[in-house]
């Protein structure tokens, strides 16, 4: 039983399992995110982001969500950095063989997903867990003023660009990891990888031109 | 053909490696590449300098002896081959061809492009095995198999160990090796009685060799000379998730 935390199967368990919970949890915050563009009033936007911080389950979510993430970043480490010590010396001329080109960028890919999600996460939800964020008043309730702040923010090109830029590497991560996790998990034959890699670029298109199309739209607005 | 070889020399496991290069005239297209070193060590010879070591045998492509990394593949330009079965017609005449050993460090270099892959035999030994007398073959019949686990068993069978998926995954993780020996005693009943204990213990003595960890590139799929499919990974998950659980 051990062995399912530490083995290198056990640890790619872990990874995989991580991994498709965040997979799942991005849809949820693309679903929320497009209500911005979806809904004229902003505060339709406010209204789910303060029921999402206030409600006592999604609380919970929250604390299982950082768990995730970290068991995901922790893990990857780990095996990073056995994978580079199981070769020592490296090949002078390598990597030629024909496979998935987004595997082999795997590790910068999520280097650069994780300072994006630092610097995302320093602009929107630790500004308002210090109470920096602005506030707006409806009916006797304080909201975050999210919308008004991303409305802003999405005004800003460089800030833009940015957003984008980590949207698109985020989609070459996500376009091996989707399918690689199934194939740790032992889900992989004949009949069904084919549907689990057309699900997985499906899912990429999804999230990448989903989150894309926010940043986009309020810009040109 | 004239070409140029970029060639690791290394003398011995502890004395630091490096490339040599080398200019080789007038060989024929229709050569095996292991010919071409052949004739190239012939020349070594002849000047008294050291030839170049490399692993052979067969040369017919079925004792997996022959690995070398050659242009950034394992068994060089070519798929479902092994080195001894690569000719010099896939290079163009005034190529440039850089060779170098497997390199992982459960396979450290003996010498040259010789290196040792006992670590493959240490793996069998811990459970790549069915622990039965099997005394004289019983009558075909006896056991039934399905044809659908006979022909799945056979093809994972059909490695021959000779580490080109460790040389190509970029984490050298010898999932694939592993998958197969496990797919191919597993999935008949004679292997099936063991199949827990085996997957427990290939994979620890996997971890303790010092192999990476397989990131599902497919690298060894694709340069796998008897074309032994990622599936077979993922079966070996699957076998370790039922053993573990």
């Amino acid at each position: 039983m051990s062995g399912i935390f530490t083995s290198s199967i056990g640890k790619k368990l872990m990874m995989s399992l991580a991994g498709i919970f965040l997979i799942t949890f991005l849809l949820v915050h693309l679903g929320i995110n497009l209500l911005i563009i979806i809904f004229d009033d902003p505060m339709v936007f406010n209204k789910v982001a303060h029921f999402m911080g206030k409600n006592i389950l999604i609380k919970i979510f929250e604390i299982v969500l950082f768990g995730g993430i970290l068991l995901h970043v922790i893990y990857a480490l780990i095996l990073q950095i056995q994978n580079w010590i199981a070769r020592p010396r490296r090949y002078s001329k390598s990597n030629y063989s024909n496979t998935s080109f987004f595997s082999k960028f795997m590790i910068h890919t999520a280097i650069i997903t994780l300072v994006f999600l630092g610097i995302h996460m320093a602009d929107f939800y630790i500004k308002a867990k210090l109470g920096h964020a602005l506030e707006i008043e409806v009916d006797g309730v304080f909201y975050h003023d999210f919308a008004t702040e991303m409305l802003d923010k999405f005004k800003i090109l460089p800030f833009v660009i940015f957003y984008i830029a980590a949207f698109i590497f985020l989609g070459f991560h996500l376009i091996h990891g989707f399918q690689s996790a199934f194939k740790t998990l032992g889900l992989d034959n004949k009949k069904y990888t084919p549907i689990i890699q057309a699900l997985a670029t499906l899912y990429t298109v999804v999230i990448v031109g989903g989150f894309t199309i926010i940043p986009l739209l309020i810009y040109f607005k | 053909m004239n070409l140029k070889l970029k060639i690791w020399r290394q003398r011995d496991p502890n004395t630091r490696g490096k490339f040599v290069n080398y200019k080789l005239n007038d060989i024929s297209p229709e050569s095996s590449f292991l010919e071409m070193i052949d004739v190239l060590n012939e020349e070594l010879i002849t000047k008294n300098e050291e030839p170049i070591v490399f692993d052979d045998d067969c040369r017919e492509g079925i004792c997996g002896a022959c690995g070398m990394y050659i242009n950034g593949r394992p068994h060089g330009p070519d798929s479902l081959i092994t080195v001894c079965q690569l000719h010099m017609r896939k290079f163009k005449d005034g190529d440039t061809i850089v060779i170098e050993p497997w390199r992982a460090r459960a396979f450290p270099v003996i010498r040259d492009l010789m290196v040792d892959r006992s670590a493959f035999d240490t793996l069998i030994q811990e459970a790549g095995f069915v622990s039965v007398n099997t005394g004289s073959a019983p009558d075909a019949n006896s056991i039934p198999v399905a044809k659908k686990y006979a022909d799945l068993s056979m093809d994972a069978a059909s490695c021959i160990g000779c580490g080109a998926c460790v040389a190509a995954c970029k984490n050298a993780s010898a999932m694939l090796f592993v998958g197969a020996k496990v797919s191919h005693l597993t999935l008949l009943p004679q292997g099936n009685v063991e199949a827990e204990d085996r997957v427990l213990k290939m994979v620890a003595k996997m971890d303790e060799l010092g192999f990476g960890n397989c990131t599902n590139t497919g690298a060894c799929e694709a340069e796998c000379p008897k074309g032994i499919t990622l599936t077979n990974i993922a079966r070996l998950n699957r076998e370790y998730y039922k053993a573990t659980v």
